[in-house]
């Protein structure tokens, strides 16, 4: 049995113990805004927040989360929001996204955008070599000067 | 702006509930063709819809092409409401769905009649040997060609068209001339007498009336939506994670399946071991087909697990021991002993060779590169009940669903498509790539459940359609003051884009001639198909011309560019913006090159330097694009940066080798990508001409790589023949002096 909470709801999964978190979250729990892009850690598709930081799902076996806070892109305005009554349907990086037309295909974006916000939460005005050591997702529209500029924007406000 | 005869087979068709329904008619309807019974009355035709004007005024415009992230969606609808003179605000955009009446290439094959059929096709019916006619029923998105087809002829067409009829409709309600009447944000005006009608109100008028057979079209002064960066549709759905990729798919009771394929392309199964695979948990069953095996399970992850642990053997082949060097030097053969076909012969080549003052010789080549989509290839496929239902990420539903249907045995009126976006296409999700498709409908035939079957990102990458190897031989002739005579150019085929290898540059003299190419591994388009090698071929040997002569690269194209003023413009432009011939940073230098690929003209300046661990640093690309004018100009962007980006991927680290007749690279670590860190500066400049409109997704990929070679060549002396460059050693720098 594994336990953990998705999106502050917890969760009770009989699956083997060595089953990695994005099977369960996409699979097992029909959660498919986690994406599947290599299977192992090398592209950041499948990023997902345990405790607040980012890992990359496709090779976190769920017994890694056992009893851990994980927080998926369907979760992130909700848990950003907190217990505050009114929730917003969006977080300030999301917005962001939007506002300087981010996504192409869009398949990397989950994973991109749970990338930037555990770095802008721990690190609210990162350098652009900050910001090249941390968001190592791979986009392969190239989104990247949009990526840049919308952390910028973030950073500046 | 051209001047051509808009005369279509514009119809239209009363909606149930009272509004019109206006689209193509299909003339010749096929056997499967049906009328729109769905949203036209009965009894009502073969309506082709575009677009949908309702009571309530709401305009619904129907894309018949797959959104990849090209922002299609988008822009072919705001081509349709700006003729109409539409509210934004009041205009949804739905997928048409993959049945024979949103087959795009009525569209094409309109405009086929009057113009040919346009280049980018060429390639794939020769490629697949396949009819027009039959690639006419299908829904395709490719060849950069959304916006310059059904954009320009079909939705622009159609919008016009609506507008004329609704103008009309008042005009005759009013009891006054067409002419007095104005239209804005949805509504018909009558100014001299205050009076309005909204759109909705007139649309069950305007369903009685016959299109108009030649709708005039706005002046680009009279846009009001064209021209301007207008938000994109689907982003929306891309930042929180409900965005449906054909991955995502999750129909009632599916299973998932994990295949393993004959490693060698071309090879048969031969005998499988299961060994106790099928006592874990979730197998449910494994299926053998001709080339492969599959597991299946209840969920992916099991179906993965329970296929490494199964073993099977395939059978031996003579290409078992083929490698890439063994390729490379068939076509070095190739190269050496055959007279191949003509591509352009002018002049006489050999007379101004042996009367050359000078003559320079330079051989190149490039290697297999994967698509490497972000979405790995998947399909999902449910037959029941003697119908079957598809989901998957394709860059043509229409003809996915005649695949599927097929090898499903069930008739093509009763296969369902499910729509998607696309997880990246670049051509991987072209038709005649039929690898996923295939083996998804087989496997899934031995269920009565839906079967997702999915590639993980390693069979991806070994089991893809590849962008061609190909070797290219060069030599150029100078008289004794430098000036160029002839272009001698022998390269390895197939041509799959005709053109592709064409120079723009005025050389009296040319021999361009293709040999043969073929090997054992399966080859499709990659994005901006053949322009990706043949740009960054001429575009380098051009360099070489120019630094051989003694003059500055950048001049000698302006001076060969005497009869291509759109090429020089962008060149000029790109120069100026890059601050070409000023100084810069110490260790810099720049490159430059340009194309035109699919009715757009690109050049492309890069500042690169070698950085500290002797790797190239691409810190600045600097393009000047001629689209003909831009619908969305936010989009023309990011299409650009998207290009540029993906042929720096290739350029800088795409490799596909073969070893044992088989691919060698099995993931990103071995198949690099450019990344955050990798990533330039990228200032794009849309040089708007006013000529026809060009292409997008593709143009701005393939002058990348020569840019870069002509900026290290500066930079190091050493001239880049081979690519990637992660290949090259850059340790030993002998700048040149820049003329």
């Amino acid at each position: 049995m594994a336990t953990f909470k998705v999106n502050g709801f917890e969760k009770n999964l009989d699956i083997e113990p060595d089953m990695p978190l994005l099977w369960a979250l996409r699979d097992e729990l029909g959660m498919t805004g986690t994406k599947f892009g290599c299977g192992i850690a090398s592209c950041g598709a499948c990023t997902v927040h345990v405790n607040g930081r980012a890992v990359r799902s496709c090779t976190t076996p769920v017994s890694a989360v056992e009893g851990q806070d994980i927080t998926t892109i369907e979760g992130l305005a909700a848990m950003a929001a907190g217990t505050n009554a009114s929730v917003p349907n969006l977080t300030a990086v999301q917005q962001a996204w939007i506002d300087h037309q981010v996504p192409q295909c869009g398949y990397c974006q989950s994973g991109m955008i749970m990338a930037t916000s555990a770095l802008l939460a721990s690190n609210p005005n990162p350098t652009d070599a900050e910001i090249d050591s941390n968001i190592t997702n791979i986009c392969r529209c190239g989104s990247y000067p949009r990526v840049r500029r919308a952390i910028r924007s973030l950073a500046n406000a | 702006m051209k001047k051509i005869s808009r005369r279509r087979f514009l119809i239209t068709s009363a909606l149930v509930g009272g509004g019109v329904l206006i689209g193509y008619s299909a003339t010749r309807p096929s056997r499967h063709r049906l009328a729109n019974t769905d949203l036209a009355q009965r009894g009502e035709h073969y309506v082709t819809s575009l677009l949908k004007i309702e009571a309530d005024n709401t305009v619904t415009v129907y894309v018949p092409h797959s959104e990849m992230g090209q922002g299609v969606h988008t822009s072919l609808s705001m081509m349709a409401a700006d003729e109409l003179d539409a509210d934004w605000e009041l205009v949804k955009i739905e997928q048409a769905p993959a049945i024979d009446l949103f087959a795009n290439g009525d569209i094409i094959k309109g405009f086929a009649r009057e113009f040919g059929v346009p280049s980018f096709l060429e390639g794939l019916v020769s490629v697949s040997a396949i009819k027009v006619a039959e690639l006419m029923n299908m829904q395709i998105t490719g060849g950069s060609s959304s916006v310059r087809f059904t954009g320009e002829f079909g939705m622009r067409t159609a919008g016009a068209a609506a507008r004329q009829m609704l103008i009309e409709c008042a005009a005759t309600r009013w009891g006054v001339t067409a002419e007095e009447c104005t239209t804005q944000l949805s509504h018909v005006h009558h100014n001299a007498s205050g009076r309005s009608l909204a759109y909705g109100e007139l649309a069950a008028d305007a369903a009685l009336l016959e299109p108009p057979e030649d709708p005039v079209l706005k002046d680009p002064a009279q846009f009001t939506i064209m021209g301007k960066s207008i938000s994109r549709v689907d982003i929306p759905a891309k930042v929180d994670g409900s965005a449906n990729y054909g991955l995502d798919a999750k129909p009632a009771g599916m299973l998932y399946a994990a295949i393993r394929f004959a490693p060698v392309f071309g090879t048969k199964l031969v005998s499988v071991d299961a060994g106790d695979v099928l006592s874990r948990r979730g197998v449910k069953r494994i299926i053998e087909l001709e080339d492969s095996v599959a597991v299946v399970a209840d969920s992916y992850w099991r179906a993965r697990e329970a296929l490494k642990l199964l073993s099977s053997v395939f059978e031996t082949s003579a290409k078992d021991t083929t490698s890439s060097a063994d390729i490379y030097a068939g076509f070095e053969r190739s190269l050496a002993d055959e007279n191949g076909s003509k591509v352009i012969e002018q002049g006489d080549t050999e007379a101004a060779m042996e009367s050359a003052a000078d003559v320079i010789e330079a051989n190149y080549r490039v290697p297999y590169l994967a698509h490497a989509a972000m979405e790995p290839m998947n399909c999902t496929v449910h037959i029941h009940d003697d119908k079957v239902d598809v989901w998957t990420s394709t860059q043509d539903a229409l003809g996915i669903k005649a695949r599927v249907a097929k090898i499903a045995g069930v008739a093509e009126d009763d296969a369902s498509f499910h729509h998607s976006y696309l997880g990246g296409g670049f051509g991987r999700r072209l038709p005649f790539n039929w690898n996923v498709i295939d083996h998804a409908t087989l496997i899934a035939k031995e269920f009565e459940v839906p079967v997702k079957t999915v590639l993980s990102r390693e069979d991806d990458m070994q089991q893809d359609y590849y962008r061609p190897a190909v070797a290219s031989n060069f030599k150029a002739a100078f008289d004794g003051e430098g000036n160029v005579l002839a272009w001698h150019n022998r390269f390895t085929g197939p041509v799959q884009t005709p053109g592709a290898s064409h120079i723009p540059y005025a050389i009296a003299n040319q021999s361009i001639r293709v040999v043969d190419g073929d090997t054992h591994v399966p080859i499709a388009a990659w994005r901006s198909v053949d322009h990706s090698q043949q740009t960054f071929f001429t575009e380098s040997f051009v360099d070489e011309i120019a630094h051989r002569a003694g003059k500055n690269p950048y001049q000698l194209r302006r001076e060969l560019l005497q009869q291509h003023p759109r090429h020089r413009k962008v060149l000029e432009v790109a120069a100026e913006a890059a601050g070409y011939g000023q100084n810069l940073p110490e260790g810099h230098a720049l490159g430059i090159a340009v194309q035109e690929s699919f009715g757009s003209i690109v050049a492309e300046i890069a500042e690169v330097s070698i950085g500290s661990n002797n790797e190239p640093v691409v810190h600045k690309v600097t393009c000047a694009i001629d689209c003909g004018w831009a619908i969305n100009p936010d989009t023309v962007e990011a299409q650009v940066e998207s290009g540029i980006i993906f042929g720096l991927t290739a350029a800088m680290y795409g490799e596909i080798t073969i070893e044992n007749g088989r691919v060698a690279q099995n993931n990103f670590p071995d198949y690099e990508m450019v990344r955050m860190a990798t990533s330039p500066e990228i200032d794009v400049h849309i040089v708007e001409s006013g000529e026809a409109l060009g292409g997008l997704g593709e143009p701005a990929t393939p002058p990348i790589a020569a840019a870069l070679t002509n900026a290290i060549y500066i930079l190091t002396g050493q001239r880049v023949r081979e690519l990637p460059i992660k290949n090259h050693d850059f340790s030993r720098i002998n700048p040149i002096a820049q003329v």
